[in-house]
């Protein structure tokens, strides 16, 4: 018979039985059995026997009839399926036999086996939203947390703890709040949410195990954990702050970076104008006094002449470059009317003199703009500071 | 046919003798069997057991239960009022114990239990400030808890599987405070974060400005000996050339002068013919 038969399991029902079964029971399911195998054969032998009545050939194929709808419904009663996601808890009067895996399964029918199903790999969840939560420097925290879990052992789930789904929810409430309760706030909100995420984690697995409740749970996530409502404006406000100061640092080094190279190119200024005004000096001196030394050696040779030509083209080219007035006057004369004012008026730009004359300063003035121009600088510099 | 019937008869009375003799226990109960009122017997496992039909069968949860207590004020050592909210995990240890104590009712056994850890939770939150309760000493106040309750609750015939602290916080009142000083912890937050800000951002502009001092009159003293140098240079190679005929060197230096002084047409000179260069004007012999 095919609820006799071992099952998908190799399990032999019947001959577990004999070992723990009581054997009231037996006794009374196997006289049922024989009564069935006797219907069987006392049926088929009437209806080979001589003489037998109408009534008795109606009474054994009711019989028949009885046994088959018995049979299927014991067989129908007998096999059941688990699907993927699912494990099968067989209990026999109320005690745990096995733990039947995906597939077909057979089990001895109903009064003596049952089956329960639990879907272990189903991911359940659970959340925590918007919960105050007290920190350890007494602070007030909001919390999200998202809790995944399945089941791992489906006997335990079933028989350990009334409302296992219940049991998380309190489990997780209790552990992110004694996580929390356990860090300071700043730790909380910024580098410590991984923490205490794993951290709740951990407490629940272990306060579930000792509960026995065959959940294995999956993720903790915080999914968000920030100052209360009231507070967020002050604590954006901090945040901007941590900001400001970064920007005060950066513009104070932009300014350093702009301030230090800019001094260091004047400095290389400064250095180089002064070496080329070493230079110059050195060089205009070796210039002139070569001009004078072959001028003086000329003069050696007749100083008279040379000092009156030298004295002539000197004033030549004074008078031929300026404006000049000539009085041949002797003692003076007051009623001499000069008009100096309409005089300089009338004479527009200077014209340049004699190319004599454009030689003989040239030295001069290349000797007197030299030492201004660095004062100048050094004065700038001083009402700066 | 009478055969037939005869099966189906005797398997009903089988089936209603079988549970009037027999009963089952889930692995979920425990079961107790009473007879006329007295306790027989306690202790049945999961599974089929037998009886004499006229005895009744109490069936208990043998799962751990939830034991969730409402929010509960309590004073922490330092008098503040902190609301707690906990739950207690206890199971049914003794079915004959609990029997007699609760009648079964596990409302009863509940409306018990509640008291028990709420007295435990009030006096052991009392001995303790309110850093420990939140933080510290949690563990151990809910160690204490459960050991005193399960002392209490041990002659019910229970087992308190762990008493839990869920929520620990402050009355409404207390929390606006707690949000006053956490706004106030921030706005020095803020002010020491600027503060730092333009004490590092000062610094910096003075170091800069200090480097850019150094910079400045490192430059200046080494350009003043390269022109003093060439300043010494050129002296000496004046003083040389100069030197070798100092008479000449005045003729020349005047005359320089001279021709540098008066070379623009602005300037007006107003001579009297005396001069030597006006030797020849009045008089070509050149006599004065």
């Amino acid at each position: 018979m095919a609820w006799n038969e071992p099952g998908g399991d190799n399990r032999d029902p019947w001959g577990n039985r004999n070992d723990k079964g009581p054997p009231d029971l037996d006794e009374v399911l196997r006289k049922f059995q024989s009564r069935l195998s006797s219907l069987f054969g006392k049926g088929g032998g009437s209806s080979g026997g001589a003489g037998g009545g109408g009534g008795g050939k109606m009474g054994a194929m009711s019989g028949s009839l009885i046994a088959i709808i018995v049979l299927l419904v014991l067989a129908y009663g007998s096999f059941y399926t688990i699907e993927a996601p699912e494990r099968g808890v067989v209990l026999r009067f109320g005690e745990f036999q096995r733990t039947s895996t995906p597939g077909l399964n057979f089990l001895i029918p109903w009064p003596v086996e049952r089956v329960f199903k639990v879907n272990v790999d189903q991911n359940r969840s659970h959340r925590l939203a918007s919960q105050a939560m007290l920190t350890q420097d007494e602070n007030i925290v909001d919390i999200d947390l998202a809790v995944q879990y399945n089941v791992k052992a489906a006997d335990e789930f079933l028989f350990n703890v009334r409302d296992p789904d219940a049991t998380v929810q309190q489990v997780s409430e209790s552990a992110i709040r004694e996580v929390v309760g356990a860090n300071d706030m700043d730790f909380i909100l910024k580098e410590g949410r991984e923490n205490v995420a794993e951290e709740t984690l951990l407490r629940m697995q272990q306060v579930l195990d000792d509960y026995r409740t065959g959940i294995n749970v999956t993720t903790v996530n915080l999914e968000s954990a920030q100052p209360p409502e009231a507070v967020q404006a002050a604590f954006s406000d901090a945040n901007k702050a941590r900001e400001d100061k970064e920007r005060f640092i950066n513009e104070a080094e932009a300014y350093s970076n702009g301030v230090i190279p800019s001094a260091r190119g004047d400095a290389r200024r400064f250095l180089e104008e002064a070496k080329a005004y070493r230079t110059r000096v050195v060089k205009s001196a070796e210039g002139e006094s070569h001009r004078f030394l072959a001028l003086l050696k000329e003069y050696e040779r007749a100083p008279k002449v040379t000092r009156d030509r030298l004295y002539l083209e000197t004033v030549e080219s004074v008078l031929s470059s300026t404006s000049k007035i000539m009085i041949d006057v002797e003692g003076g004369n007051n009623i001499m009317y000069l008009p100096l004012e309409a005089m300089l008026r009338n004479q527009g730009p200077a014209t340049s003199g004699a190319p004599g004359s454009r030689d003989t300063t040239r030295f001069v003035t290349s000797e007197n703009d030299t030492i201004s121009g660095f004062d100048s600088d050094s004065r700038s510099r001083g009402s700066r500071q | 046919m009478i055969r037939t019937y005869a099966v189906v008869i005797l398997l009903a009375v089988v089936a209603v003798i079988a549970s009037l003799f027999a009963f089952t226990v889930s692995e979920t109960e425990r079961a107790l069997v009473l007879a006329f009122g007295k306790i027989h017997r306690a202790d049945y496992e999961p599974g089929l057991h037998f009886k004499n039909p006229v005895y009744t069968v109490h069936k208990f949860d043998a799962r751990i239960l939830t034991l969730d207590t409402r929010p509960d004020r309590a004073l922490t050592s330092e008098k503040k009022n902190v609301i707690v909210d906990s739950f207690v995990k206890w199971r049914i240890r003794d079915t004959a114990e609990f029997f007699k104590k609760t009648g079964g009712d596990e409302r009863r056994a509940l409306a018990l239990l509640s008291q028990f850890v709420k007295k435990g939770v009030l006096d052991s939150i009392g001995r303790r400030t309110v850093t420990e309760v939140i933080s510290g000493e949690r563990a151990a106040l809910m160690a204490e808890v459960k050991r005193g309750a399960s002392e209490a609750a041990n002659e019910l015939g229970i087992d308190v599987v762990d008493v839990r602290i869920k929520k620990v916080e402050f009355p409404p009142d207390v929390n606006n405070s707690v949000y006053q000083r956490m706004e106030k912890e921030r706005a020095t937050v803020a002010k020491t974060f600027r503060s730092e800000g333009e004490e590092l951002a000062k610094g910096i502009r003075a170091d800069a400005e200090r480097q850019r001092e150094e910079i400045l009159a490192d430059a200046y003293s080494e350009s003043q000996r390269v022109r003093g140098e060439g300043d010494a240079v050129a002296a000496e190679t004046y003083a040389q050339a100069y030197g070798k005929n100092s008479e000449f060197y005045t003729l020349y230096r005047s005359l320089n002068a001279y021709s540098r002084a008066f070379s623009n047409r602005n300037d007006i000179l107003i001579l009297k013919p005396d001069s030597e260069f006006f030797r020849y004007f009045n008089d070509p012999m050149g006599n004065q």
